[in-house]
């Protein structure tokens, strides 16, 4: 539904996206992660068509965007950044106004305009002035804009951004049931929202992709993925330590300083291959008491700051 | 064109949905007719007629009418609503036609509201209306090429009292290159042709010309050239800095 190939946008001597090429299918959720500044905003523009690319080309629903944005345009939903909104408009003249520059009259426009505000909840907030809401409210009021149509392709740009945790659980559960039949873009810095959400991640540092799989494979890069914590008796750590080294299936045993007398291994496997079963055997018939054991998942925010900053 | 209309009732209502639209009417309307009644020497002169009525209109619009137009795409840029609108499936021309002309009815709405001056003048003698209508078509036109004037300046900055401001000194360009205060820069080292032609841009002069009740074509023509080559250049702003 969205190709992309070998984008480009330069801003005079920054380049801020640099060839990156991606294709988007319905029925994925696309998270797009970076850090500030990586050019997840200014992709996004270039694929609604806001932005002119400096050099390749974008396809929504087989359309050029270059050179056909107005049917472009019309396969897809925007929340921008931010959620800009007019806010001397109240809710439904706003999503009226959204729908009749979208070509509905008045009377197609309605049914579009319910179903978008029930989606969301805004039935509360309809004839209040945008802005007199709250962020939550916007946040929402610029969600069914972009749903609005029922578009095939969604690109929603920080779209939990300043929600609180009921109202990021309720928007992605709306993102969710809305994925099916929908190609769906969000950016994000959450990286327990890709977990929630999305089907694929794609992390983009300094205009480029260093990354684009599933969430789990995300994790599989910790070089903690699977690592087995141990928490015994600090009377006991140099025992477990030189037990669990012995094993072929451990690369190294970390220890931290002990805290209130109770002391910290990790035993790190060899490729993140699963190794639970193993060490507790040993620990067991080591006849070592142990507090806690449990195999770790791998932290995504490691995974995420190797990739972003240790290139 | 459904497509600018739906633009143009956004941004008329919007006129209406803040006090500008009020406060606009009413130091409009103070304004004409303070300075018809007492800087123009209404009763004075003695003549049923609204010289005095039409002669301040390009004076009040040269601060009044950037006020209306500052917000037009200063305000879009700095609340990020130009991302929504540029990426509706409308085109950049629809959208600023579609602004100007909202602006524009606004305005003309404001002029219209003088009528009570235009009864006044009935009721006291017996003016050519001929050329009081010619004077309305006229104050509208030229309210129509400040207005156009002031909309490219608002597409140049996110800031709106810079966009008053470029819009306010762009048009007191256009206002007063017919007067030898002017000409008289121009004339020491440029050629007669160039004076000429900075004197054929005047607002004053054409205006002057139709509120006499003369409604000459390449008047028309001058202030249809002077907003079309605007919205033109308005188109070319707003698409040349949708990323700034």
């Amino acid at each position: 539904m969205i190709a992309i190939s070998d984008l480009t946008k330069r801003f005079g001597a920054i380049t801020a996206v640099d060839g990156v090429s991606m294709k988007v299918a319905r029925g994925e959720v696309l998270g797009f992660l970076g850090p500030n500044g990586a050019g997840k905003s200014t992709t996004m523009r270039m694929v609604t068509g806001y932005l002119p690319p400096t050099a390749g080309t974008i396809e929504v629903c087989g359309h050029d965007v270059a050179a056909d944005p107005i049917a472009a345009r019309r396969h897809i939903g925007y929340l921008p950044e931010g959620a800009p909104l007019y806010g001397d408009m109240s809710t439904i003249d706003y999503l009226t106004f959204i729908a009749q520059a979208r070509g509905f009259t008045r009377e197609a426009a309605s049914p579009l305009i319910q179903r978008a505000v029930a989606t969301v909840e805004l039935e509360g907030v309809l004839h209040q002035p945008i802005d007199t809401l709250s962020k939550g409210f916007k946040r929402r009021v610029g969600l069914a804009q972009a749903m609005l149509h029922d578009p095939e392709v969604l690109i929603l740009d920080e779209p939990t951004d300043g929600l609180d945790p009921n109202q990021k659980r309720q928007v992605r559960s709306l993102i969710r049931d809305m994925s099916p039949d929908k190609a769906i873009v969000i950016s994000t810095h959450i990286l327990e929202e890709v977990e929630a959400v999305c089907t694929r991640a794609v992390i983009i540092a300094a205009g480029r992709v260093v990354f684009d799989g599933s969430p789990a494979e995300l994790r599989r890069r910790s070089t903690h993925h699977n690592a087995v914590t141990i928490r015994l008796g600090a009377e006991l750590a140099t025992e477990a330590k030189s037990q669990i080294e012995q094993m072929a299936e451990v690369a190294r045993v970390e220890v931290a300083e002990p805290e209130h007398g109770t002391t910290t291994l990790v035993a790190v496997p060899h490729d993140g291959r699963p190794i639970v079963h193993e060490v507790s055997e040993r620990v067991r018939s080591a006849g070592l008491a142990v507090n806690e054991l449990f195999a770790e998942r791998g932290e995504l925010d490691e995974v995420f700051y190797r990739l972003t900053v240790g290139h | 064109m459904a497509n600018t209309l739906v633009i143009f009732r956004r941004e008329f209502q919007a006129y209406f949905s803040t006090p500008l639209a009020y406060v606009f009417i009413v130091i409009f309307l103070g304004l004409t007719g303070a300075l018809t009644f007492y800087m123009g020497n209404f009763f004075g002169r003695g003549q049923a007629d609204l010289q005095s009525f039409f002669f301040f209109h390009p004076w009040l619009y040269l601060f009044l009418i950037p006020a209306v137009t500052m917000r037009l795409w200063a305000e879009e840029r700095k609340s990020g609503t130009i991302e929504v609108l540029m990426t509706l499936p409308i085109s950049t021309t629809q959208a600023v036609v579609g602004k100007v002309l909202a602006a524009w009815a606004f305005v003309a709405a404001a002029v219209a509201l003088t009528f009570p001056v235009w009864i006044t003048v009935n009721y006291l003698g017996d003016p050519d209306n001929g050329v009081i209508v010619a004077g309305y078509v006229g104050s509208i036109l030229m309210a129509g090429a400040y207005l156009a004037i002031g909309a490219c300046a608002s597409a140049l900055t996110r800031n709106q009292v810079i966009a008053f401001v470029v819009a306010a000194a762009l048009c007191f360009l256009f206002l007063t290159s017919g007067l030898e205060i002017v000409l008289a820069f121009f004339r020491g080292w440029a050629p007669v042709f160039f004076v000429d032609v900075i004197a054929s841009m005047s607002f004053l002069t054409h205006f002057a010309n139709i509120a006499k009740g003369v409604i000459d074509l390449k008047d028309l023509i001058f202030f249809a050239s002077v907003i079309g080559f605007a919205l033109f250049v308005n188109v070319a702003i707003v698409e040349f800095r949708k990323g700034a």
